[in-house]
């Protein structure tokens, strides 16, 4: 079995034909859904929130069989990803992709959770400590990239389930919850 | 004309260009010349033509083509006895130069080279003119007596002027310097003269070929448009014999490369049907030795090569084949996606080459690896351009998939539709 680090990966990696844009429709289809699929377990899975395109992405090589996806490809698998939903591009230039494994929506259950969890209901914590403080450790909010969590907050925010405010320090911002 | 009774008329081409004997180049032209007998009031006077000496005759144009032009005349060389040297005199100076020759005539009075009687004509100069330059190569041309040499020895590169050595010809001819500075400049002027007689020559085939090229159209459009003519008022009792006579014409008419009109819409003139089963005929032992398959493209190298005249067009070729749907020939034209246009049996059955390909990407190597296309045609015994074609052809269909690295293009055998999401890991 392959890995990518931790990650394991499926046997069709190694099928050379996987690393070229296909051009027929159907095989087509076939390929870049087993490349959402792929990229959206790996980011799940190393937390990987941001994909440059221009830069070296582990995923998107095979040295074992010396094949790696053209830009072309990149592009057209991510966009995929972008059409259902599960992924953003973060600049006009489409150099850089937001990959949402969990959708905006998602992270907010699971912040709403994690508050149940530890008993955040009528407290107030920083946005720093949901993504980085000792609760949130083992959790899937751990690491969260910050503007991911920013746009989930304020999502919660709009439902009325919080507030943010501008905290202490001026680096970040406090949530006072009222679920 | 009273001239021809006395003089050979001279032909010329439909733009008024005389029309030369081999070997024949001109050497000097004059223009306002007169033609005349002084002792003979009988022979014509031709007034004020052209005049061109060349190194086999003397031919006499008229100036301009008004109706009643007399006909253009010669006088060749052979029939000229001997050249009178110019009168030198106070008189001379201030009349038009005259040059008188003698030539030989028939007891008739006819200019002939065998004539036993002789009679004295003179050319007059009126025009602008060198009458010395002029008599120096009158003689020139006499003495080398062109018209008598023998054309198979003579090649192009030897071809002097009116005026250069003739080597290997008789001891009168004069013998110009070939070594040294002079000899070098000698055959300098040898060679671009013979360049000019070839350009000369070469003008001179143009101008008859353009002079029987428009009589050869006009004849054409005459036969088109009677054939129009024929088929616009087509009675119902319209005897097969006449239909047979038009659809000769219409074949005639091919033949010499001229699309017949009233065909269009029927299955083609007779001389595409020819063309066609004749090409279906050939294409045979090619498709058999390419296995099967082969490029449009080679057919008509192969077939042009083995016609060797009578060349075809492509556009002739496509007709040909795309004949062969209306006949029953056993060969058939097929298009791929990509365009590339090839021959194949009608036999032929792609599934049957699907299958063949099959088995090869499902080797074990060509799993591991996949299968270029020259592997392809090495098994499919095709040339690679055409094992490709198939290949690609099997990736349409989704039975391949490609694979594109810096190894090259190959396909392997399409594994994406038995990949199971679920059921990823070994």
């Amino acid at each position: 079995m392959q890995k990518l680090g931790e990650f394991k990966l499926p046997h069709f990696f190694n099928y050379p034909p996987y690393f070229t844009l296909q051009p027929v429709r159907d095989t087509r289809e076939k390929q870049v859904q087993l490349w959402k699929e792929l990229i959206i377990e790996y980011c799940r899975a190393q937390k990987v929130f941001i994909i440059g395109l221009e830069e070296d992405f582990p995923l998107f090589s095979n040295r074992a069989i010396e094949r790696s996806l053209s830009h072309e490809a990149r592009v057209a698998f991510l966009s995929a990803l972008v059409s259902d939903g599960r992924a953003e591009w973060t600049d006009k230039g489409h150099k850089k992709c937001l990959i949402l494994w969990h959708r905006i929506q998602e992270w907010a259950d699971l912040i709403v959770h994690f508050v149940k969890e530890n008993g955040l209901e009528d407290n107030v914590t920083t946005v720093e400590e949901i993504r980085s403080g000792t609760e949130s450790r083992g959790t899937e909010l751990y690491g969260i990239d910050r503007s991911v969590l920013m746009r989930a907050l304020k999502l919660l925010e709009h439902k009325g389930k919080l507030v943010i405010f501008k905290g202490a320090s001026t680096d970040d911002e406090g949530v006072k919850f009222s679920l | 004309m009273a001239a021809g009774n006395y003089l050979p008329t001279a032909e010329l081409t439909a733009s008024g260009r005389p029309v030369l004997y081999p070997g024949e180049i001109e050497s000097s032209l004059l223009s306002s010349v007169d033609l005349l007998s002084e002792e003979n009031p009988n022979f014509p006077h031709l007034k004020s033509g052209l005049l061109i000496l060349t190194n086999h005759r003397l031919l006499w144009l008229p100036n301009s083509t008004p109706v009643s032009s007399p006909t253009p005349v010669h006088i060749p060389l052979s029939a000229v006895s001997h050249i009178f040297s110019l009168k030198k005199s106070i008189k001379s100076v201030f009349s038009t130069p005259r040059i008188r020759f003698q030539v030989s005539v028939t007891s008739e009075g006819r200019v002939d080279e065998k004539g036993l009687r002789s009679i004295v004509i003179a050319l007059v100069l009126r025009g602008k003119s060198d009458p010395e330059a002029f008599l120096g190569k009158f003689w020139e041309a006499l003495k080398v007596r062109a018209w008598e040499e023998i054309k198979v020895g003579a090649s192009g590169a030897e071809a002097g002027s009116s005026s250069g050595s003739r080597s290997g010809e008789g001891s009168l001819a004069l013998r110009m310097p070939v070594v040294g500075v002079a000899g070098i400049l000698r055959k300098e002027q040898e060679m671009w003269e013979s360049t000019d007689k070839s350009l000369q020559d070469a003008f001179q085939d143009l101008n008859a070929l353009m002079s029987k090229a428009k009589e050869m159209v006009m004849l054409a459009e005459k036969m088109r448009l009677k054939l129009l003519a024929g088929s616009n008022n087509q009675a119902t009792g319209a005897a097969e014999d006449e239909l047979g006579t038009k659809e000769e014409m219409q074949d005639w008419l091919l033949s010499v490369g001229i699309a017949s009109p009233v065909t269009k819409e029927s299955a083609g003139a007779l001389y595409h049907q020819q063309l066609s089963r004749q090409l279906a005929d050939f294409v045979r032992i090619p498709l058999e030795r390419a296995g099967g398959t082969i490029n449009l493209i080679d057919v008509y190298c192969l077939f042009n090569r083995a016609r060797g005249t009578e060349l075809i067009s492509p556009d002739d070729l496509l007709q040909a084949c795309s004949l062969w749907e209306k006949f029953d020939v056993p060969v058939m034209l097929r298009k791929f996606d990509s365009g590339v246009m090839v021959i194949q049996n009608k036999a032929h059955s792609d599934d049957e080459v699907f299958a063949r390909i099959r088995s090869l990407v499902t080797k074990p190597d060509a799993l591991q690896s996949g299968v270029s296309a020259s592997d392809a045609a090495m098994t499919l015994g095709v040339a690679p351009a055409m094992a490709k074609e198939y290949l690609l052809t099997a990736e349409g269909k989704g039975l391949l998939c490609r694979d594109i690295s810096p190894d090259g293009f190959r396909f392997y055998i399409n594994l994406f539709q038995d990949i199971n999401s679920d059921d990823v890991y070994l």
